[in-house]
């Protein structure tokens, strides 16, 4: 179970990654969060930004057309 | 022999935490010249995603961009019977916005604002206002601002100092990233 859930289904981009942002600052290093996003370009862009700011994609999955990311503080 | 207790650990921590907070950010620099809706959302969608990258962003706000950051309703602004023509047909704010092609008297921007709301898209509003929590810098230009008779209190609340072209490439020779849009 993730500390965090971040619900950004239905927004399209860029949303997903602003939300996703916001809320990594409301979370210590080594704690989880997880995003749910309903936008296919989430799909690139969630892990695209992970990377760049040094976070990890501990998991990342698709459940009813839903997008599901577990990414864990740097 | 010392071992480290949790106590120092945890300091330990928090300093390298606050260490790596301070770091300089990499700079994002977006030239906003155009007044169009499809260029003025690039901009908007642009620059709070750069702050979302931790960047440090500023968007400068130049000719026809400018509008972009006029308060709604302003009317006729300026002095001169030119600027007041310019006004009349460029009222500016973010719900004033035309279309680059399609723009049907205006016809085309509703309609895309329409299709926005439906498939929940951001607004170019919506933006604007995130991209100001997100502490993104918004820059008008002086020159523009003296050409076209728009003053600070025809501009939204929250802008940064009124800028010139120098500051401009002050700031891009620093940048990582400079889009002209």
């Amino acid at each position: 179970m993730a500390d965090i859930t971040v619900d950004a289904r239905n927004l399209q981009c860029p949303m997903p990654v602003l939300k996703v942002a916001k809320a990594m600052k409301d979370v210590r290093s080594g704690q989880t969060i997880e995003l749910i996003a309903t936008d296919k370009g989430a799909l690139s862009d969630i892990p695209a930004w992970a990377n760049d700011m040094g976070h990890s994609l501990k998991e990342q999955f698709e459940e009813d057309s839903e997008f599901h990311f577990i990414l864990e503080k740097s | 022999m010392t071992t480290e207790t949790s106590d120092e650990a945890a300091l330990k921590s928090a300093v390298e935490e606050a260490f790596e907070e301070e770091k300089t950010p990499e700079k994002m620099v977006i030239i906003a010249a155009s007044g169009d809706l499809d260029k003025a959302w690039p901009v908007m969608i642009l620059a709070t995603t750069g702050a979302a990258y931790g960047m440090d962003v500023t968007v400068f706000f130049t000719f026809w961009g400018l509008g972009i950051l006029k308060k709604p309703g302003t009317g006729l602004t300026g002095e001169d019977w030119r600027q007041k023509m310019l006004a009349a047909f460029n009222r500016g704010s973010t719900s004033h916005l035309g279309l680059s092609k399609l723009h049907f008297a205006g016809m085309g921007p509703a309609m895309m604002k329409g299709l926005a709301d439906k498939y929940n898209v951001a607004s170019v509003q919506e933006l604007l206002e995130t991209a100001q929590d997100m502490g993104v810098k918004l820059w008008p230009c002086q020159m523009t601002m003296d050409l076209m008779g728009i003053s600070r209190d025809d501009m939204i609340d929250g802008l940064d100092k009124p800028a010139g072209a120098g500051s401009a490439i002050s700031l891009m020779k620093e940048a990582s990233i400079s889009l002209f849009i």
